[in-house]
């Protein structure tokens, strides 16, 4: 026993002996599970930053920094604290990137994170809810929340003309947060839902909820429901009953296989997507390349942004301590300071180093806001001629 | 002018896709009904074979368009239609041949025999998921519409729409014919009439020289005929799901029920009071009632009794009000 005991502490001294030279990121995505097509991108996006930092030389006088994978899994909230737990305790890593999907990602925040004081920043993770989450200041994320879009989805409406909509969504979490966002921003615009109604998306027909819509009327129908399930059936009975022929598509609606179901018939329906063509997003898109990694790929430069804020945060902070890493996160990822892009963090850490300002601007155009989190980028997109077209960036 | 207005709104959304469902609830419970007039058993397979004939119907529709075959403007399903037949009444055939014809044998109660509809119904449910995988399948090509809403604005002036499509057409054409073709076959031919007799009495048919086996298989060809025209006529109309028919299976039933089990007319009409009933009591008349009432009485909600997800809800309250206050049916003769 008495050998085990001093063996822990051993361990535990040189544990903290390294941490000087050494930092460490843990990088908690769902490996395995419901996205796991996506999560190798996003990982080698995080770990892209992590090694452009530690090749540098520069940060905290010469650390390097080391990553370490854990699986959250996406949706099982035991499997992925215990993930958390284990790089937390056994590879004792400074900071986490993660989780990627909404539901693990409060769970570790909850069960892991706040108990031991790690910092997380999650690039993926878009859950109104996590916005009103108790963090004690360590956690963050590099989205936006599906509340966000739903209010500029509003000005937007309201801008285009329409004063009065009918609204369906798709009944889950998803579809239900994002309509009473849109909902509650449009009518304290001084907009009207004249209906606001769930439809599931395994019917085959949508007659009847497009038939309870139009009695309710309305300028146009807001859709928030996915293109390939319910949201195609919604405006193809639409389209049939000729009841609405101008649609609102949120991010879930945009797909090529909505114009080549409807081609121009639905000419002139408009919605947001999550997206950016700030300068930082073509040239992480670049860096990204020649990594070998697909930096179209969802979330890859919000994976990217959380690894490198976390850092420069460190470097600001001049200390690999969450504790003192989490008060610097705002201010390098906010102005003032000389902005700093993707492929350019060594000349953040030189900043930062002397004492000067950075603004990380990275391939998501950071922009964190409220309780730590992106304000978003939108392409606004309209279908013109049976495709959809970009009109402006927000 | 106002009440015209919303005439047309109640025939856009109520009327026309209420005569079109109808029809395909009326052709799907014409099937339940002569299982049941002839094999005396609730058939729970139904549903799942009238996956299985659409199945079937859409992958032969692939094969016609991928050999460029087709009958513009009418969907190529339709000349797939016989194909489908075929298969289907070979796989239930082929089924009796396994599973019921042991059960007839043995002289079994009912209740097995719908028991072991159930497995059947497992069973070919698994075997279109297998095949044809459990997504949503669109197969209708061809003219979409008859008369578009948009069309018909423009051709009378007026604010509302009123849209036809050429499946719904179709669906009405279809199940017109196949109703005169069954009443005629039933009523008219030596085997109709050996079939009512077998229907009526077994035992005395047997005795008449009327061959049981005979009489069984016709009936499995008829329910194969009529479950495959009613699946693909729905597919045609909404889209193609292995759920959904599984989940037809209840309206259907409350059909047959509601119009009497075993009796032809009484599955149609029943068809057509549930299609009504599913569809106007989920119906919101806010619109309607806005356009005929005067101002000050138009509604303010949307005037709709039930939300839209209760949809299956009002099948099964109209087959428990039957079964409770008249279990024989509307059209169904009192039991002896």
């Amino acid at each position: 026993m008495k050998l085990l005991l001093s063996a822990i502490s051993a361990l535990a001294v040189a544990a903290s002996a390294q941490a000087a030279d050494q930092v460490k990121l843990g990088i908690i995505f769902g490996f395995t599970g419901p996205i796991e097509s996506l999560t190798p991108a996003m990982a080698a996006a995080a770990e892209l930053a992590a090694r452009e930092v530690s090749d540098s030389g520069m940060l905290l006088g010469g650390a390097t920094v080391e990553t370490v994978r854990g699986d959250s899994t996406c949706v099982d909230s035991a499997a992925a604290t215990s993930a958390a737990e284990n790089l937390i305790t056994v590879d004792n890593v400074n900071a986490i990137v993660g989780a990627d999907c909404s539901g693990v990602t409060g769970a570790i925040l909850q069960n892991v994170a706040l108990p031991n004081g790690i910092v997380m920043i999650s690039p993926s993770a878009t859950s109104p809810g996590l916005s009103s989450v108790e963090d004690n200041g360590l956690f963050f994320r590099t989205a936006p929340t599906d509340a966000r879009q739903g209010q500029l989805m509003s000005e937007i409406v309201m801008e285009r003309g329409f004063s009065s909509v009918a609204l369906t969504y798709t009944n889950n979490d998803y579809g239900k947060g994002f309509a009473d966002s849109f909902e509650s921003a449009f009518t304290a615009a001084g907009g009207t839902i004249t209906a606001s109604l769930a439809h599931d998306d395994d019917k085959g027909d949508y007659s009847a909820e497009i038939a309870s819509l139009d009695a309710a009327g309305g300028d146009a129908l807001v859709v928030v429901g996915y293109v390939d399930q319910g949201g195609q059936g919604i405006i193809r009975a639409s389209l049939d009953s000729g009841s609405f022929d101008t649609f609102v598509l949120p991010d879930g609606m945009h797909g090529d296989s909505l114009t080549d179901a409807f081609g121009s018939n639905i000419d002139g329906s408009f919605g947001t997507l999550p997206g950016t063509d700030s300068l930082g997003a073509s040239m992480l898109g670049e860096i990204a390349e020649n990594a070998g990694i697909d930096g179209g790929s969802p979330f890859v430069s919000e994976a990217y942004d959380a690894a490198a804020l976390l850092l420069l945060a460190m470097q600001a902070a001049n200390s690999a301590a969450s504790a003192d890493i989490k008060n610097e996160i705002m201010n390098v990822a906010n102005a003032p300071g000389e902005q700093i892009f993707p492929g350019e963090l060594a000349k953040g850490l030189e900043i930062l180093a002397a004492g000067g300002d950075v603004d990380y601007v990275g391939g998501s155009a950071v922009e964190l806001i409220g309780p730590g989190e992106s304000a978003g980028n939108y392409a606004i997109r309209e279908i013109q001629n049976g495709e959809f077209v970009t009109v402006e960036y927000r | 002018m106002d009440f015209l207005h919303a005439l047309i709104v109640f025939c856009n959304f109520v009327a026309v896709p209420a005569l079109a469902y109808g029809s395909q609830l009326a052709l799907g419970a014409l099937g339940v009904t002569i299982v049941f007039g002839i094999l005396r058993f609730s058939n729970f397979a139904h549903g799942d074979t009238m996956a299985f004939g659409t199945m079937v119907a859409i992958l032969a529709t692939w094969w016609l368009q991928s050999q460029g075959i087709g009958i513009h403007p009418l969907p190529t399903a339709l000349l797939a239609l016989p194909i489908a037949i075929a298969a289907t009444a070979a796989l239930l055939l082929a089924t009796d041949r396994l599973v019921y014809r042991f059960f007839r044998s043995k002289r079994s109660p009912p209740v097995i025999f719908v028991a072991a509809s159930i497995g059947v119904m497992m069973l070919f449910h698994g075997l279109v998921r297998l095949i044809i995988g459990p997504w949503n399948q669109r197969f209708s090509d061809g003219e979409r519409f008859i008369v578009s809403a948009r069309e018909f604005k423009t051709a009378t002036g007026l604010n509302e729409g009123l849209a036809i499509k050429t499946s719904q057409a179709i669906t009405a054409v279809v199940a017109v014919a196949i109703v005169a073709v069954l009443f005629w076959f039933l009523n008219r031919t030596k085997t109709g009439k050996s079939m009512r007799a077998y229907s009526d009495n077994p035992d005395l048919a047997l005795l008449s020289g009327i061959k049981p086996e005979r009489v069984v298989a016709i009936c499995w060809v008829l329910t194969a005929a009529l479950a495959t025209v009613a699946g693909v006529l729905y597919g045609l109309d909404k889209s193609f799901k292995p759920f959904t028919y599984f989940q037809l299976l209840l309206p259907i039933f409350a059909a047959a029920i509601v119009g009497g089990l075993g009796n032809p007319v009484g599955a149609i009409a029943g068809g057509f009071l549930v299609a009504f009933s599913e569809i106007s009591v989920t119906y919101a008349f806010k619109k309607v009632l806005g356009y005929v009432l005067p101002e000050y009485l138009a509604p303010d909600g949307l005037a709709q009794l039930l939300s839209t997800d209760y949809k299956l809800a009002v099948s099964f309250t109209i087959l428990v009000i039957t079964l409770l206050i008249r279990p024989t049916g509307l059209l169904g003769a009192p039991r002896q």
